[in-house]
């Protein structure tokens, strides 16, 4: 089981063997100025005020270390991959491929073949679905998620469960945004045959006892897969331990490009599964009458791959590893105590979320104004947060809410900035008296 | 914070507390949806006409005080006038929240003009004439039953 000890700001907890997804909080150790000083952006002035920049649920900004990466490739390495005999593209191939490399061992999948590159946990999600569910889902059958997913894992799931006459099940959530282990638990049966949650939830931060629930949907003989879109910035991930079947993150929430992301997959059921996409590089041989598909990760990556966006994908990786995901995880939930405790002295402010585990991500209501009024004024303040449902209608209709506020914290957040969305928070509420 | 007070006006901040004309209406001869999936604005706007006339208007349905308060002082502007002097209050209004206010007299703007603020924060334009796409669907009995701004 992970767990989170955060009674206080910074308060140590005991280190645990054997966490296979560590949201541990150790002490933070994390220089959060010299983080800031790797992320150009953030430099910068909005409106007239220092950017204050929360939205990093939505997508972090990217350290130098990932541009420069980028740069680089574009001035010296451009060249396709897996095709050329030509120099440049030994080169592409090499950084591509050990790109690659660097993704297994951030998850500690077994093996390359595990990795396969997607534009992001979206695609990584509809490849699953597609392939596996298509190929394993039937008339009759249920794929199980949770009320509190993003749309992204929901909908390629009522795709397929309409297409083949399957039975979409939701396990409900309780008043804190936690997830119902006896319910989910009770809906598993044996024709549940896929299982899909998310590591941790983009909407109100909760984070899912993920390993409790693989073994339970293991133990009802269905394959589980974890959306870790919101999992693999603030967490160490070892997909070996947790014995997961699928795991799917984006490269753009941990502080790499846009348009990249990753599918873990347990080869032998990578293997098993046909190809998604049709076209180039995922073929060995073609003619008109056969065609044998390549081996695997490349027979789920057709076509030219986003070789810019794997490089730089493996830049941030690299530079996550650097600084430490203990230390990024402590300091973000340094954060998240001290906001939370901030907001909560505001009147008529509500937390919506309020699971005893939860990634620094803080969703609130201010009574009598509209998320969207919240935006644009903490906006005029160089605030950035994220106003909306989120992604997550169901979960908003659960809390019978339109829309929430949402403050989420990246590793180069300051507690000082969770003081200035406070004053811009009673900013609003003058507005509005 | 000045930009915001103009946003912000005092007949918007009204608007939104007490909105007018915030009620179903029974025997409405037109009733339809207006959503914008963005925030998630949603109001249902009826209608009461008398030949080309707007004899009553009424919504429901929430969303942020730019909508809202849109809604609100939109009914209370094109109650009693015709189709077509809605449609011109429309494009009148349409112009005044993307900044094209060439010719606009403040005559003709009436409460209207409280939504000047609104062409300095283009991401609220939607906000702004959600109701109004709604109305005009309304007007033009177009079949579709859910008006979006997206």
């Amino acid at each position: 089981m992970s767990a989170i000890h955060n009674d206080e700001r910074g308060t140590m907890n005991e280190e645990r063997g054997g966490v296979a997804s560590s949201f541990i909080v150790h002490r933070s150790s994390l220089d959060v100025q010299a983080v800031r000083a790797n992320f150009p952006i953030l430099k910068q002035q909005v409106r007239g005020k220092r950017l204050v920049y929360l939205d990093n649920a939505a997508t972090t900004q990217k350290p130098q270390a990932v541009i420069d990466r980028i740069v680089r490739y574009y001035t010296q390495e451009n060249s396709n991959v897996h095709r050329g005999v030509h120099y440049l593209s030994e080169v592409a191939t090499a950084a591509y491929e050990n790109a690659r490399t660097t993704v297994k061992r951030f998850l500690n999948a077994r093996d390359e073949k595990e990795i396969v590159f997607t534009r992001g946990t979206t695609e990584a999600i509809n490849l699953v679905a597609q392939s596996y569910g298509r190929a394993n889902v039937g008339e009759g059958d249920e794929v199980l998620i949770t009320a509190i997913e993003h749309h992204s894992n929901i909908v390629p799931w009522q795709m397929l469960c309409r297409e083949k006459g399957a039975t979409l099940k939701v396990a409900p959530v309780n008043d804190a945004g936690e997830v119902i282990v006896e319910e989910f638990a009770r809906l598993l049966n044996e024709r549940t045959r896929i299982v899909a949650f998310g590591h941790a939830s983009n909407a109100l931060g909760t984070i899912n006892p993920i390993e409790r629930m693989i073994a339970l949907a293991h133990d009802a003989g269905a394959v589980v897969v974890i959306d870790g879109a919101q999992g693999a910035p603030h967490a160490t991930i070892d997909v070996q331990q947790l014995d997961c079947d699928f795991y799917a993150f984006s490269g753009h929430k941990v502080y790499g490009p846009t348009g990249i992301g990753v599918l873990y997959g347990k080869q032998s059921i990578l293997e098993a599964m046909p190809p998604w996409q049709g076209g180039g590089d995922m073929i060995l041989s073609v003619s008109f009458e056969k065609t044998t598909y390549n081996e695997l990760p490349y027979k789920f990556e057709a076509g030219t791959p986003n070789i810019e966006g794997v490089v730089g994908l493996a830049a941030a990786l690299d530079y996550v590893t650097s600084i430490g995901i203990d230390s990024i995880t402590a300091h973000e939930q340094e954060l998240l105590a001290y906001a939370t405790r901030r907001l909560q002295e505001i009147d008529g402010l509500r937390i919506i979320g309020t699971a005893a585990q939860k990634a620094s991500v803080i969703s609130f209501t201010l009574a009598g104004v509209h998320p969207h009024d919240i935006g644009t004024i903490l906006d005029q303040e160089g605030i950035a947060i994220r106003t909306g449902h989120h992604c997550a209608q169901p979960i908003m209709m659960r809390f019978n809410i339109p829309a929430t506020g949402r403050a989420s914290f990246g590793m180069y957040n300051t507690l000082e900035e969770a003081d200035v969305l406070v004053d811009g928070l009673r900013k609003v509420i003058e507005v509005f008296r | 914070m000045n930009e915001l007070r103009e946003l912000y006006q005092q007949v918007i901040l009204d608007h939104n507390k007490n909105p007018r004309n915030f009620r179903e209406m029974e025997n409405a001869s037109a009733k339809i949806e207006g959503y914008n999936p963005l925030c998630g604005d949603h109001y249902t706007v009826y209608l009461q006409m008398a030949d080309d006339v707007i004899k009553d208007v009424s919504f429901i349905g929430n969303g942020c005080a730019i909508s809202k308060a849109s809604a609100s002082v939109m009914s209370s502007t094109v109650k009693g006038k015709t189709k077509d002097e809605a449609e011109r209050l429309f494009d009148t209004f349409h112009r005044l929240v993307t900044g094209d206010r060439s010719g606009l007299s403040a005559a003709e703007l009436g409460r209207l003009a409280a939504f000047s603020g609104v062409s300095e924060f283009p991401a609220r334009v939607k906000c702004a004439t959600l109701a109004w796409h709604t109305l005009r669907s309304a007007l033009e009995g177009e079949p579709k039953e859910v008006v979006t701004t997206e």
